[in-house]
């Protein structure tokens, strides 16, 4: 019996590219750009300085902030420059050059060979501190903080759902590294002191499911829930209600219904963190889409450039119209191939015309197949309307703007082509800055 | 017959004890109203733009007249004519206000300033702003969807061919509605005297901003050696004019001619052109 949720869409999951493909390594790139933002919250200042010699594994950027996750040299080589650079998610961000020197070395004392039982919790949670880990998903949600989490936590939901389409690096990860998994998962278990693990896969990877019944043989409280194939199962609220039937609160986290989700990658990072004391310095990213020769799931260094990694799947064999920093649903179109690889890009797709064209937009006809489609609950369709109307502060009021998780299902069956998540996001940006000019406000009256 | 009579004599019935209940209640319990509001309300524009700092020409005219220290040149779009209006009735003087228009700090043109990507969403710049900082190259510069031409108050812009937005000088009012809308801030609020105009917004460095946009400022210097008031500084790779220096002492602008972009515009000889044509 698979599990489902409330709304939800069924897309082409174009998987077919990429998923009989084993994971390869590219050759070591000449030069790595890494971004000193890779993570939710406060971005990091690079702790090296232009003509350092770094090696692999080195820490290169820290914060002070409490929300951030430090990083990492993914090469050895020398500091080359420090500047402004392209980034995915944003214009642009603080980078840190390295050029190799072709060693590949270790910085000193990498990689440890540590025995995680005999590790204490906290010690065990500063390893992963230090190795800054976030969440490999996408979100990139600092791993050590969500780990520590201040209310008390009675189950762990691993996440291999992979819901969007043409994405298969966690599914590729899942059938080729399951030891580290469930070590990962037995670390996790240890630091939240949970005893109930499920692992939510969806029903279209069923070799999957299979290999990983077999590998959690013997493992006390881990089972195996099989999902059925439906965007967004893998969201972190969906996954949380279709395997416990908890519902996380509006503008809550998790922890609030007493759940922690980590994803196979993040828990397979975390493993490493432990036991061999590796940070994040590479990563399993599908590459593909109709545009890529020949679609590959990669194991890339951070800072590999998309130019690097499209080259070694065999470079473009039709024009591509838009290039995508993760999935086709949630993803960031990009207009330049020298955006780097980061720890939160789980994929690369070039897609042709033929794909990409949605045609024109026209005024909403009120069909509600959005309000169908929405996984929160969500009316789309009036959310469209008043961020049109400009009326910003009653969708947020009224029509809980804030819900929304921007997962694109309702933009996706809008017959009338609207651009709906769009339409969202404008209107939580002009909220947002609503709400910090009343902080300020406020601020400034509590000073005098 | 009989049924139209009775309904015309209950309506205007009706009409009547309604009449009288009004007249009455406005009699009754009529509010004082200083007549003196109505008076300044209606002398002012009505454009409702709120660059006095209240909410709408109503609020504005209520204040003005009731408190003392509300001044009566507030009114940005009725300029001289209005504030001596206004301080005749309030029996307040009016200080000299300088008269302003909005310029575009930006010339990329969607010719001048190449697009990185091709945009297909919905046409607000504040929202094309947060797909990596809009279309074009130049993420300073004017994205070009029009909020501010939708925000006029007084139907003083439209939107040019070229993908800019031109403002019409003399229905410009200066209130400033538009500038404070536009998410790049690069509408400027310029004195009708001002002598030259910087007009460019990018922070790019000069080989940089060059290849963005073919009529960006490139930080050069070339202006600020030019000028021998000291008036012109540049400040992260772009020239900055200090107004009051120009002014008050400049006698004739010389600085822009040298401008390898014509990124600064001399104001003065082109107001001319505009008088002779």
């Amino acid at each position: 019996m698979f599990k489902s949720f409330l709304g939800g869409i069924h897309p082409n999951d174009g998987k077919r590219y990429s998923m009989d493909k084993a994971i390869e390594t590219p050759p070591l790139p000449q030069q790595v750009v890494i971004p000193m933002s890779q993570h939710i919250g406060a971005p990091c200042t690079p702790t090296v300085k232009v003509g350092d010699h770094v090696k692999k594994g080195q820490l290169i950027g820290t914060s002070e902030a409490f929300m951030h996750a430090d990083i990492h040299a993914s090469i050895s080589g020398d500091v080359v420059k420090i500047d402004m650079m392209p980034h995915s998610g944003r214009i642009s961000c603080q980078a840190v050059i390295i050029k190799s020197d072709g060693l590949d070395e270790w910085a000193d004392g990498l990689p440890m060979n540590r025995d995680w039982q005999t590790m204490e919790k906290q010690e065990i949670l500063d390893a992963i501190k230090t190795a800054g880990i976030v969440g490999l998903g996408g979100a990139t949600f600092p791993a050590h903080i969500k780990l520590a989490p201040q209310k008390p936590v009675d189950v762990l939901i691993i996440n291999g759902a992979e819901c969007e389409p043409y994405l298969t690096a966690d599914y590729r990860l899942m059938l080729e590294e399951s030891k580290r998994l469930v070590t990962g998962v037995q670390i996790l278990q240890k630091v939240l002191g949970v005893k109930t693990c499920y692992i939510g896969i969806e029903d279209n990877k069923p070799k999957a499911v299979e290999m990983l019944q077999k590998a959690f043989q013997g493992i006390a409280g881990v089972e195996v829930a099989g999902l059925k194939t439906k965007y967004p199962q893998g969201a972190e609220k969906m996954l949380i209600k279709v395997i416990t039937g908890r519902e996380v609160p509006c503008g809550g986290l998790p922890m609030d219904v007493g759940a922690v989700v980590q994803n196979t990658g993040t828990t397979v990072a975390v493993a490493d963190a432990v036991v061999r004391g590796i940070p994040i310095i590479d990563r399993i990213t599908t590459v593909s889409g109709d545009a890529v020769k020949e679609p590959k799931n990669l194991k890339l260094r951070i800072g590999t450039t998309y130019r690097e990694a499209i080259d070694f799947c065999g470079g473009f064999s039709d024009t591509p119209d838009k290039l995508l920093a993760g999935g086709p649903m949630m993803g960031m179109a990009q207009f330049t191939m020298d955006v780097p690889i980061m720890k939160g890009s789980s994929g690369i797709l070039a897609l042709t015309k033929k794909i990409t064209e949605h045609g024109t937009e026209s005024p909403c006809i009120r069909c509600g197949r959005c309000v169908e489609a929405c996984p929160m609950g969500l009316i789309p369709s009036m959310l469209s309307i008043l961020s049109e109307r400009q009326d910003f502060v009653k969708a947020k009021e009224e029509y809980g703007l804030f819900n929304c998780v921007e997962c694109g299902c309702c933009t996706y069956t809008c017959p009338a082509k609207r651009n709906i998540v769009q339409y969202i996001k404008h209107a939580k940006s002009v909220n947002q800055a609503i709400m910090a000019k009343e902080r300020a406000k406020a601020a400034q009256n509590a000073k005098k | 017959m009989n049924t139209a009579i009775m309904i015309l004599v209950v309506m205007v019935g009706v009409g009547a004890v309604f009449g009288f209940i009004l007249a009455f209640a406005n009699k009754k319990f009529a509010m004082e109203v200083n007549p003196l509001i109505n008076e300044v309300e209606d002398i002012l524009p009505k454009g409702q733009c709120g660059a006095c700092g209240f909410a709408g020409c109503a609020k504005y005219a209520e204040a003005v007249v009731e408190d003392p220290a509300v001044a009566p040149n507030l009114c940005v779009p009725g300029k001289a004519a209005v504030a001596a209006k206004v301080a005749e009735l309030t029996g307040k003087k009016a200080e000299a206000t300088e008269p302003h228009y909005a310029r575009l700090k930006c010339r990329g043109t969607k010719t001048a300033a190449a697009a990185a990507y091709n945009y297909e969403g919905i046409s607000d710049c504040a929202a094309a702003k947060l797909i990596q900082g809009g279309p074009k190259g130049c993420k300073f510069g004017c994205i070009g969807f029009g909020n501010c031409v939708q925000v006029c108050p007084f139907g003083a812009m439209h939107m040019g061919e070229d993908g800019l937005p031109i403002v019409d000088k003399e229905k410009c009012t200066g209130c400033g509605k538009c500038a404070s809308t536009c998410p790049q801030s690069i509408l400027e609020l310029v004195p009708f005297t001002a002598k030259v105009s910087v007009d460019c917004s990018s922070h790019d460095k000069g080989a940089a901003a060059r290849k963005l946009c073919t009529q960006a400022c490139l930080g050069c210097g070339l202006c600020m050696r030019n000028c021998s008031h000291g008036a012109i500084k540049i400040e992260k790779n772009l020239a900055v004019v200090d107004m009051k220096i120009c002014q008050e002492q400049c006698e004739e602008a010389t600085c822009f001619a040298k401008c390898p972009t014509k990124a600064i515009q001399g104001l003065v000889k082109a107001a001319k052109e505009e008088q002779t044509a």
